[in-house]
């Protein structure tokens, strides 16, 4: 039975790559589309194509969503247990958190220019999670079997997920200042938000996610008091998290405190964002310790 | 003269008061924080003593010269070196110096009320006017009430302010952060932690020289180690068929208080310790013992006793030493011991096909001479420092089997299984747990409160205009609803 689960897990993965393929080559027919300046610069580009290339875009963005949503969901119901036992299932989850992060901000803000990056990186995950990360679905080590594995380990997906969608949103922050400053954004750039709406909303997201990255790093605390006798070990893991949460501090007092704005708030977000891709592969592929749950 | 004397005085107030200002300014603060994340860093690449000295003492073996230039840097011992020390330090002096101030300016603005209606608010944000017929001010009063603004009414206008909880977050979330520090502080004054293997059946009283290893905090004496008797009755570990991964471990305890006629039955998991008062109890490994009998040549018992061995892989091929001190000469064994015994094809050697002791196997070498025990060097209990010693037979033993060897026997009677328990008492961590919590509600406090002023002057014209603090979003569809609400349309 639960072989059944696992092989359907692994059908609905595979199904969710394909459609986040079809979602980036739509993405990529957008840009494409919108790149293409008229050789006749009085006329403005006509948007409509785009606009309907781009709907199909965010359809199938969805639509992988919710397969993926289904390879997840299978893949614990086949280990009897949340699906985040070892690197695989948390990479298959993370694409999924990121995705959803990305489909939740796009409800209140036109984000479709992103799209392609957010369907590619994905696609980079899922790959490398069926073809490198793959293990076979397992139950779990005593040290995993606690409440708190729900608790921690989703609000660490979650955090990650918002974390690298701030991420991305601040390089094309720096990337759209650059061109900025040498000129005119060029045609396919304009439709693109001012650089004061990316600035906020990078800002938004790290401040939204913060409190629940704090939540996640306290909850491990709890459960590892209870399973390893000590709340903090300076394990690498802890000290990555740790890491983590003092440069997004830093993030958000430069911020609101000292009032940095713009290229200096981005590179600080990026930088901070990069540490915790760090923890995320080096130390669990790599690292030494108590967290060595990667299966690899 | 006086004067004489008072200059330099002053003179270095001067400096300890730049200094002071320097430490608690905001940059510095921000510096401090960063360079706590960057100094945090070797800690996770090089490994550390508290965590696993083993491997410390392997850099020492393989590039000694290297590793005496990480020790002095203290580099194995990252986050209790002076230098990681001394920045948290600054942090959080910083940090107090820094939030005490403000939490008693905003202790006072909180009392205050908002300042007066400016002059001339066409200039401020937000700034609409138009015809009044009169009951405006009744109107935004009671609004104001309604919403929870504080006000301050004179002269026909009102001033209204909202979103002192910012502040009060802001400041909750960093005295949290002190808490924390000084919960961790409290634990490693008046904590313990101390260490111990037990064979299955065997008990566990608890004294210091029960322990395997045991650290004090620098305020914990022996007698606060609470009096209490365990007695390891049964564990009992599941294993996956395919993967040979542990899935539970479970472990029964009988526990006699100090004191008490009743014994307590306990079951210890991993994820569920056991609590005695302030201390607890963690199931954090487990193992075999292979139990022998060493008699020699007249056939009388020189050793008898269960030994536990260290497991080396996933399927709990374990290796250990047996010490005959008492023998002439003295006798020790170099062993290995399988649970499930299969032929390593490459090597020769024995493998263990599983975890659980299926077809259990003990491999000795058994070894004569000076077991160098007395030569006041620490040895480990499961090596053997065979340099003074010389080999008198091999032999791979089932459950049962007697090993004669030159002036000796050696009977292996079976096995039972050990588990190290480690015994934490920790004082501290209710107060770091808590201001845990304090910080997390501060910090959603701060962050999800806006700060702003929002005034209105009836005289012939309504005015109305508002002032968003740090920049803070969503002030143009309240002042829209305001505005709204006073010209009585819905």
């Amino acid at each position: 039975m639960s072989r059944t689960w696992a092989f359907a897990s692994n059908y609905l993965i595979y199904s969710a790559m394909a459609v986040y393929t079809l979602a980036f080559l739509a993405h990529a027919i957008e840009t494409a589309w919108a790149v293409k300046v008229p050789n006749d610069t009085t006329k403005t580009l006509d948007y409509k194509r785009t606009e309907k290339v781009a709907r199909i875009a965010t359809a199938m963005m969805v639509l992988g969503f919710i397969l993926l949503f289904a390879g997840v969901i299978t893949r614990g119901i086949s280990a009897g247990r949340v699906p985040w036992g070892n690197m695989y299932e948390f990479s298959i989850t993370g694409a999924l958190a990121f995705t959803g992060a990305y489909l939740g901000a796009l409800r209140k803000y036109d984000l479709r220019w992103l799209g392609l990056l957010v369907s590619i990186s994905v696609l980079l995950t899922l790959g490398t999670a069926v073809t490198v990360l793959y293990v076979p679905s397992a139950p779990l080590v005593p040290a995993l079997k606690s409440p708190w594995l729900v608790i921690h380990v989703s609000t660490a997906i979650i955090s990650c997920g918002v974390f690298l969608l701030a991420n991305v949103i601040a390089a094309a922050y720096l990337y759209l200042d650059k061109v900025e400053s040498k000129g005119e954004r060029t045609a396919w750039a304009k439709r693109l938000p001012s650089l004061e709406v990316l600035d906020q909303l990078s800002y938004r997201l790290v401040a939204f996610v913060f409190p629940l990255w704090t939540f996640s790093v306290i909850a491990g605390a709890i459960w590892a008091e209870s399973a390893w006798g000590r709340y903090w070990g300076w394990d690498p893991k802890e000290t990555w998290a740790f890491i983590t949460w003092v440069a997004y501090a830093a993030y958000l007092h430069a911020r609101v405190t000292i009032g940095w704005r713009g290229r200096r708030a981005a590179w600080l977000c990026l930088f901070a964002g990069s540490t915790f891709l760090f923890n995320y592969v080096y130390v669990n592929i790599w690292g030494t310790g108590k967290h060595t749950y990667s299966g690899l | 003269m006086s004067q004489q004397t008072e200059l330099p005085e002053l003179d270095s107030v001067g400096v300890l008061r730049y200094a002071w200002r320097q430490l608690t300014s905001m940059r510095t603060a921000l510096i401090l924080l960063l360079l706590l994340g960057v100094a945090s860093i070797p800690g996770s690449l090089a490994p550390q003593r508290t965590q696993n000295p083993i491997q410390v003492g392997q850099y020492f073996k393989d590039s000694p010269e290297l590793a005496r230039w990480m020790d002095r840097f203290y580099l194995f011992d990252v986050y209790g070196s002076p230098w990681f020390s001394a920045i948290y330090i600054l942090l959080f002096i910083s940090l107090i110096g820094c939030v005490l101030p403000r939490t008693i300016e905003h202790f006072h603005a909180a009392r205050a009320f908002p300042p007066a209606t400016p002059k001339n608010l066409s200039r401020m944000e937000h700034h609409s006017t138009w015809t009044a017929n009169g009951t405006e001010l009744d109107a935004a009063r009671a609004w104001f009430k309604s919403k929870r603004f504080r006000v301050l009414e004179k002269d026909g206008s009102i001033s209204a302010e909202k979103g002192f909880t910012r502040e009060t977050g802001n400041l909750f979330f960093h005295l949290a952060l002190i808490l924390v520090l000084l919960g961790i502080s409290f634990s490693s004054l008046f904590g313990m932690r101390g260490e111990a293997i037990i064979n299955v059946g065997e008990r566990f009283v608890n004294t210091p020289t029960s322990y395997d290893t045991l650290t004090y905090g620098k305020l914990y004496k022996d007698s606060n180690l609470p009096a209490f008797m365990l007695t390891v009755d049964k564990f009992d570990a599941q294993y996956n068929l395919e993967t040979s991964a542990p899935e539970d471990y479970t472990l029964n305890v009988s526990l006699l208080r100090d004191g008490k006629t009743v014994v307590e039955e306990n079951v210890i998991k991993v994820n569920s310790p056991m609590t005695i008062g302030s201390t607890r109890i963690y199931l954090q490994a487990n193992g075999y013992s292979p139990v022998v009998t060493v008699r020699d040549s007249k056939g009388d018992v020189a050793f008898q006793g269960p030994v536990p061995f260290l497991p080396q892989d996933l399927n709990l091929r374990s290796i250990g030493a047996i010490k005959v001190p008492d023998a002439v000469p003295q006798i020790g064994f170099v062993g290995s011991f399988v649970p499930t015994y299969v032929r390593d094809v490459n090597g020769g050697g024995a493998l263990s096909a599983f975890p659980k002791a299926l077809d259990p196997r003990l491999l000795l070498a058994a070894w004569a001479g000076d077991l160098g025990l007395d030569s006041g060097v620490p040895q480990s209990v499961y090596r053997i420092d065979t340099s003074k010693m010389l080999q008198v037979g091999l032999k791979s033993l089932k459950p049962g089997e007697i090993f004669d060897y030159p002036g000796g026997s050696i009977t292996f009677e079976g096995y039972i299984q050990w588990v190290n328990l480690n015994f934490v008492a920790d004082p501290g961590k209710k107060f770091a747990l808590l201001g845990g919590i304090v910080a997390i509600l501060g910090l959603l406090a701060s962050l999800f409160t806006r700060r702003r002023r929002i005034w209105i002057r009836v005289e012939s014209q309504v005015e109305v205009a508002g002032l968003a603090k740090n920049d803070a979003p969503g002030l143009d569809v309240e002042m829209e609803q305001f505005v709204r609400m006073l010209k009585g349309e819905k």
